[in-house]
């Protein structure tokens, strides 16, 4: 008798039998039905020509037709160059506020801070921009009657390359803010004193033995921030109204009307885009294993 | 001597990179501000009262606020019963769950859009004939209602999912639901009222960050039709001036409250997500 009323207890730690898996059922089958079929059906779509057949003309002229490879250098370059910026003033911002010395109650106001601007995109950040760069922004105003500097007879323009990587700066190193913090937390302070014990300068601790622990961090992060970048389009195209021809704006013309003139490019270029997603999000988990052999 | 070992230990180059950083932070919100108060200098909030004045405002920022809600609800209905069924009885699920966690990562919302587009605006068939069940969800409101939700539950999944994780993590809730099925709770009721109480903060969290995603998005509500707040401010910037700035500094202090109501919940680490 005593049995039968533990057995439910009893089963929690039963071997998995394939009832067990039905608990999961749900959750999978809201994954394939509004993850996995949306992509497949891009993916096998790359690969149709027009009448149906197979093809890999799209995946071709892919890698052949300028307007497309144009496209891609774009987006990648504004990616790399945010990244590399964003990483590097983000790290910055992280060291000044972890072991760089700076009183404690900046830190959490630069953590919380970071939390809110690296959430704050799209519309609102591109006429945020515009209210500061623009023709009529607040900046280019103070530079001109004050310092008497036309930043957009100079040759700027927000609407440029340069303009939309100062705009995706903006959430870019707040994600490196909120990334390197806890990893600069965890350069333990035995390995300072060691070096210092052993004659090194600061310079040689942080270039032999602070960096190459940081490093794997330091570059899983920079490839999540091009990620990031990678994949924005809405700041883009407010700020732009789609007039800058990077990846995601072409795809979005693509969807409201076939600006391609093949259906089946439209789909290549969207899979295109989830390949190079896939790889940053691979090197950054290979990154962050290594990561977390020195940093806990 | 005293006053050069002072200045040695000053950390100089450290506010030096604080307060540039800090600037490129403040300067875009202080600009935005000043900007919408300039309309009318008599009245310096008249780019606030017209854009509250505007019914389309509040019908679209009420929308985006339901949909924010509906799809926390319906994320936490998924995602906690997984995640506390892989805890407890299916470990071997964990890997797998965590990648597919991960997909929305690789494939942005731009792309996840364009893919439910072409799926969902076929009718439904019975297989292999021509009979139709049900027309294409992109044709009916309830239809693109599904779609923009089940949209905005993909995107927030990795932080939903992560957040409900760590809150599980730290109970534990395996003991809670021995000791609950040894008083004859069934699985409702010790997911109900268990499980969900005892990880709050943590749903708390996800679905401040959750709805700081949702509110403002722009990417699935424009492709799919759906007359949303991201739209919505997206249009009056093609055509007006000063009402967007000040709805883009309204943004701003709404990010902030979710940002802040996280900070609160959890005393710990920010998040990031967005929808960029």
């Amino acid at each position: 008798m005593a049995q039968t009323t533990i057995k439910p207890v009893k089963s929690l730690a039963a071997p998995t039998n394939w009832k067990t898996w039905l608990g999961v059922v749900p959750f999978f089958l809201f994954a394939i039905l509004f993850l996995f079929l949306p992509s497949l059906r891009l993916f096998t779509a790359s690969f149709s020509s027009p009448d149906g057949s197979f093809t890999l003309d799209n995946i071709i002229q892919l890698v052949s037709e300028p307007f497309i490879v144009n496209a891609y250098k774009l987006s990648i370059q504004i990616s790399a160059v945010t990244a590399l910026g964003g990483g590097i003033l983000g790290f910055l911002m992280a060291y000044s506020v972890t072991v760089g010395g700076l009183p404690k109650p900046l830190r959490s106001a630069l953590i919380t801070f970071s939390g809110v601007a690296s959430n704050f995109a799209g519309v609102p950040l591109a006429f945020a921009f515009v209210a500061t760069l623009g023709r009529q922004g607040f900046i280019t105003h103070v530079l001109r009657d004050y310092l008497g500097i036309n930043l957009y007879d100079a040759g700027f323009n927000l609407y440029s390359f340069a303009g939309l990587s100062l705009v995706y700066m903006y959430f870019q190193f707040p994600l490196m803010v909120l990334i390197m913090a806890p990893a600069l937390d965890g350069l333990k302070n035995e390995w300072r004193e060691a070096a210092e014990n052993l004659g090194a300068s600061t310079t040689q601790y942080w270039l032999k033995v602070a960096l190459p622990v940081l490093l794997p961090s330091i570059l899983g992060a920079m490839i999540l921030l091009f990620g990031n970048a990678f994949g924005a389009y809405a700041t883009a195209y407010a700020l732009t109204g789609g007039r800058i021809g990077i990846v995601t704006i072409q795809i979005g013309a693509q969807i409201r009307g076939d600006v391609l003139y093949n259906p089946g490019l439209g789909y290549a270029m969207a899979i295109g885009m989830v390949f190079i997603m896939a790889i940053s999000l691979a090197g950054y988990s290979w990154l962050q294993a290594k990561t977390e052999r020195w940093l806990k | 001597m005293s006053f050069l070992s002072r200045l040695r230990r000053f950390p100089f180059w450290s506010w030096v990179w604080f307060i540039v950083g800090a600037l490129y932070f403040i300067l875009p919100l202080l600009a935005t501000f000043e900007f919408s108060l300039t309309w009318d200098p008599a009245i310096p909030f008249k780019a606030y009262q017209r854009s509250f004045e505007d019914k389309d405002f509040w019908e679209t920022f009420i929308y985006s606020n339901v949909l924010a809600l509906a799809t926390i609800l319906f994320s936490i209905l998924l995602i906690v019963p997984t995640a506390y069924w892989i805890r407890l009885r299916l470990p071997e699920a964990r890997r797998i769950v965590e990648f597919i966690t991960l997909m929305p990562f690789v494939v942005p919302a731009i792309i996840l859009v364009f893919g439910m587009i072409r799926i969902y605006s076929a009718p439904f068939n019975v297989p292999f004939t021509d009979i139709q069940i049900m027309q294409p969800l992109t044709n009916f409101k309830a239809g693109t209602n599904v779609l923009i939700i089940s949209g905005y539950m993909v995107l927030a999944m990795p932080y939903m999912y992560r957040s409900v994780d760590t809150g599980m993590r730290t109970v534990d809730i395996r003991t809670l639901t021995e000791a609950a099925q040894s008083l004859g709770a069934n699985w409702f009721v010790i997911i109900s009222r268990i499980i969900l109480p005892n990880i709050r903060s943590a749903l708390l969290s996800g679905a401040l960050l959750t709805f700081a995603i949702v509110v403002g998005e722009v990417t699935l509500a424009s492709f799919l039709g759906v007359d949303a707040f991201g739209p919505y401010l997206f249009l009056l910037g093609q055509h007006r001036a000063y009402e967007p700035a000040a709805l883009s500094f309204v943004s701003f202090l709404l990010t902030w409250l979710a940002m802040g109501l996280i900070q609160l919940v959890s005393g710990g680490q920010g998040q990031a997500a967005g929808a960029h």
